[in-house]
């Protein structure tokens, strides 16, 4: 959600009308998401600020221990996405999308998802 | 069980009582199994409501719709284990026939490998150095290979010696590709039954199963690794398509599992690599993005991308290489329109909608961009060579003549699409077309499968392996179309005739009524077509289904004939045995390759080096257990073409390279004598031009033709040809088999002139029986300094009887060997 901001100034088309759509894009994020899509929102974005401080370090101070750059981020990025699936199967409107995936099942796919990840991950860090 | 289902006599049309309450979906395979060749006949998914049907023939009505379930899926588990069996038994002509033993050339290595695996254990495999093989180069085994074979070779030991089934290493290398084929066969069903009807599944796995263009790469012995990665891929695919259709990361990883295996065992893994982005943007371009999709990719990139980077061989291929970055493009645009799409759903104005699209394709533009400067700035490495070759077929003649040379890269010549797959070609484009026609997500798959496979399939000829799965599964739903077409006892209602059916609607509920309209179809319809004398009922009387349904089975029976007489007579040679037909019918066993690395490992020393062209380095490796100079792995082009150099010189500036690399012999494969078609004055012209693209002032490949542009060996032969190191050990001492009458190449169906070679540099060490490998010992230098070939000259004018003697101890067993079996042509 975050990044929305910087990319669409520069095109000044009706500024007002897009002023009044950010608004109407906070309003209806606040009232018609569910607190634990929220919650996952939150941890979306701490991950992406993960995500772009490692990559900052590896473009500006060192790409030194390559291995442990590619792991470490290859984790983080794999974390988002896996997130970011989840967070599509259990936000409102999933049922029009995934009939045969319930929400618990979609957490235990997360869950299960995950541990292989990290595991590959953890491999490649030594 | 009910009493259904097994006529292993008769008409097609007797196999098929099924009642009339079809449950919906069913689509129940009634087989008919008179053969491995597995004969299904599909059964239509009826009609949806349970109302009355004219039926073509009669089916009995008192069979309960669970009794059909469980029945079906009864038989559709025996079938598939049946197929399975099938699959595995007939890849195991070469052993029946010969022994258990390791085929053609790379497999040698792939056991020398899983050896060192079960024996030393999984770190020293890891890192394993080598120094035997290229010579002196050595080679780092551990990080230039796919491991995937090994490693799963060795965990298969591993399991059978904890059940208390202590097995041979070798039998287990021997035995996966027939195991793996069965495993093979079970997936390309699972694929198929999420593509089409489980009908189709069972008819694409019995396909799969026998397919020639699969079993030439995995017969009994076959130990390489396209054994297991055809099984992977379809593994990887259907994981895939499941993961597509239910949106569950499980299944993504699932695929990514599928995915990181395959990495570890083949390099033809690209092939999955661009199939699913290909498939996730042909799906996005056509509007059909979903989360399902998001999830699905992005679970299947992301596990699948580090599990891949695991592999040493490949490690950062997978952000580095161009062949990569369509994985990660898409990757990347799927992220722009989840999150797109998330920001749409909460905001309705219309501006601000066009403004993301805008946003999105802006985006996929700078970062398209982006990749394209990394690209050129070397960060990201360009398309490889061989994958060029793809693209245009002549780059690799002119640009690498290594691999234009392996007769595996060749162009696919048209015969072969149908020696390999034989009746399935024809039904594949129908099945690409009914893939057309219903067009779900699923079957775009197939479609994009179809048409990348038939290029790549038309371009090289080992390519033939990535589009037979395709070309089985597109005929198998192709085929169970047609028949489900002309079983389906239902015939469709004309005009006047629904009518009367309304009628009966409100009846048909009741079963009863059911049964008493059944019947009065059946009396309606005992017959039609001409045996009842209604001839207007066309494409619906039982005249034309039995026609049709016959004909069909006829292609069946056809392909399963085919695909077994092309296994026992083309696919089932081990290539290191051979075996030819006496006049009297009776087998020749011809174990010349064994019997001349097995004089190597007895007779020579320990670290003595061997030179041959890099086809044998693999099984000198394995079979002889000496050092090489090359070898099948062919990654140094320079070191490659010092040997051709050597074989295509004459003595004079060969020895100093045989001197300079150790070499202690040289061994050389010769089919003149009985005709063994793949022997080395055959591969000879490569040697020249490979050794060409590295000196090009000294070994010129016109120099090797006649006069006229041919490639002679007798009279005609240019003298380069006549003094080439590889003529010379070819035909050295040839003439003197045939007792005065003209010598014979019968390979090139040449005479070889009479006059004698004379070797300086070397001495005729062994040579096998049919004289197939001949192996020469390379002379020391002159121990008072003289020339090797005034030392030769000097003995020779002395007297030549005793030259004669001094080599026939080693000579007498190949060159009498020689006469006992073929007596003076």
């Amino acid at each position: 959600m975050s990044t929305k901001q910087p990319r669409s100034q520069p095109p000044a088309q009706p500024s007002a009308a897009l002023q009044s759509s950010f608004q109407t894009l906070l309003d209806n994020y606040q009232t018609t998401i569910p607190a634990r899509v929220k919650l996952i929102d939150s941890f979306l974005l701490f991950i992406f600020i993960s995500g772009v401080l490692q990559f900052a370090y590896r473009v500006l101070v060192t790409s030194y221990p390559f291995y442990a750059f590619a792991g470490g981020f290859g984790s983080t990025v794999g974390q988002f996405v896996l997130l970011a699936g989840l967070r599509a199967q259990v936000a409102p409107g999933r049922d029009g999308e995934f009939k045969e995936v319930s929400q618990e099942r979609a957490f235990a796919d997360f869950c299960a998802a995950s541990v292989i990840l990290h595991l590959f991950a953890f491999n490649f860090l030594g | 069980m009910a009493p259904k289902a097994k006529s292993p006599s008769g008409t097609p049309l007797k196999t098929t009582p099924l009642s009339a309450p079809l449950p919906r979906k069913a689509s129940a395979d009634i087989l008919s199994k008179s053969s491995l060749a597995v004969d299904d006949e599909p059964l239509p998914s009826g009609s949806t409501t349970p109302k009355v049907r004219k039926l073509a023939y009669p089916l009995p009505t008192h069979i309960s719709p669970t009794t059909i379930n469980n029945t079906e899926s009864l038989l559709r588990f025996i079938i598939l284990a049946l197929i399975c069996g099938a699959a595995i038994g007939s890849r195991l002509f070469a052993v029946i026939r010969f022994e258990s033993v390791i085929h053609e050339f790379d497999p040698w290595f792939n056991y020398r490998a899983s050896k060192v695996l079960v024996n030393k254990g999984f770190y020293e495999f890891w890192n394993w150095f080598d120094p035997t093989a290229w010579y002196p180069l050595g080679r780092t085994v551990g990080t230039t290979l796919y491991p995937g074979l090994m490693v799963t070779a060795g965990l298969i030991w591993h399991f059978l010696r904890l059940i208390n089934m202590p097995v041979d290493i070798r039998n287990v290398c021997v035995m996966l590709a027939p195991g793996f084929a069965g495993l093979t066969a079970w997936t390309t069903y699972l694929f198929t039954t999420e593509m089409s009807t489980p009908s189709a599944g069972l008819l694409a796995a019995a396909f799969i199963g026998i397919a020639p263009g699969y079993i030439s790469r995995s017969v009994a012995g076959s130990y390489d690794n396209e054994a297991i990665a055809i099984f992977l891929l379809m593994g990887a695919f259907y994981s895939w398509i499941k993961a597509m259709k239910t949106g569950s990361a499980l299944w993504g990883m699932v695929t990514a599992l599928f995915y990181g295996w395959m990495v570890a065992a083949w390099g033809g893994y690209v092939f999955i690599t661009n199939m699913i982005p290909l498939h996730a943007f042909v799906l996005i371009l056509m509007g059909r993005f979903n989360n399902r999709l998001y999830t699905a990719y992005s679970s299947w990139y992301v596990i699948g991308t580090i599990s891949s980077m695991q592999v040493p061989f490949v490690e950062f291929l997978p952000i580095r290489t161009s062949e990569h970055m369509a994985a990660l493009g898409v990757f990347g645009l799927l992220q722009l329109i989840a999150f797109v799409e998330i920001v749409r759903r909460l905001v309705p104005g219309k501006q601000f909608q066009l403004l993301l699209r805008a946003f999105v394709v802006l985006v996929f533009v700078v970062s398209f961009a982006a990749l394209v400067v990394l690209t050129f700035s070397g960060w990201i490495a360009p398309f490889a060579g061989r994958f060029y070759s793809l693209w245009d077929t002549g780059y690799a003649k002119v640009h690498m003549p290594i691999i234009a040379s392996v007769s595996e890269h060749q162009p696919t010549a048209w015969p072969s699409f149908f020696f390999d797959l034989e009746m399935l070609i024809f039904f594949f484009p129908a099945g690409v077309f009914w893939c057309f026609k219903e067009l779900r997500d699923e079957q775009i798959f197939i479609i994009i499968y179809a048409t990348l496979s038939a290029y790549f399939a038309g371009v090289m000829v080992r390519l033939m392996l990535v589009i037979t799965p395709v070309v089985c599964v597109a005929a198998a739903i192709a085929f169970s179309k047609l028949l489900e077409a002309y079983i389906d006892p239902v015939i469709p209602e004309s005009e006047e005739e629904l009518e009367e059916a309304t009628a009966h609607q409100p009846m048909s509920k009741a079963k009863a009524k059911k049964i008493a309209a059944a019947q009065q179809n059946k009396s309606e319809f005992n017959f039609t077509g001409i045996l009842g004398g209604k001839g207007e009922k066309g494409v619906f009387g039982l005249d034309t289904r039995f026609a049709v349904v016959s004909v069909l089975s006829l292609f069946l029976f056809l392909f399963v004939y085919h695909c077994t007489w092309v296994t026992s007579s083309a696919y089932s040679s081990p290539s290191v045995v051979l075996a030819s037909r006496n006049p009297d019918g009776s087998q020749n066993i011809i174990d010349d390759f064994r019997e001349a690395y097995y004089w190597i490992r007895q007779n020579t020393e320990k670290d003595s080096v061997v030179m041959s062209w890099w086809d044998y380095g693999y099984q000198i490796a394995g079979m002889a257990d000496r050092p090489t100079l090359v070898d099948n792995n062919t990654w140094n082009n320079t070191h490659i073409a010092t040997v051709g150099k050597a074989m295509s010189s004459n003595e004079d500036a060969a020895y100093p390279i045989l001197r300079k690399h150790d070499v202690d012999y040289v061994l050389v494969i010769f089919g003149g004598l009985l005709g063994y078609s793949g022997d080395d004055i055959n591969k000879f012209l490569w040697m020249v031009r490979i050794a060409q693209g590295e000196w090009p002032d000294e070994v010129q490949e016109h120099n090797y033709f006649t006069q006229r542009g041919e490639y002679a060996v007798d009279e005609r032969a240019t003298p380069t040809m006549k003094n080439s190191l590889m003529y010379k050990m070819s035909y050295y001492r040839f003439h003197e088999l045939f007792g005065g009458h003209p010598a014979q190449d019968r390979v090139r169906g040449q005479q070889i002139p009479s006059t004698g070679i004379q070797l300086d540099t070397l001495d005729e060490a062994f040579t096998s029986e049919n004289w197939i490998v001949r192996i020469y010992k390379v002379k020391k230098e002159d121990p008072i300094g003289r020339e090797l070939k005034a030392v030769s000259s000097f003995e020779g004018g002395k007297k030549l009887k005793k030259s004669a003697s001094s080599s026939n101890a080693a000579l007498a067993s190949g060159a009498g060997g020689g006469r006992k079996s073929r007596p003076n042509m």
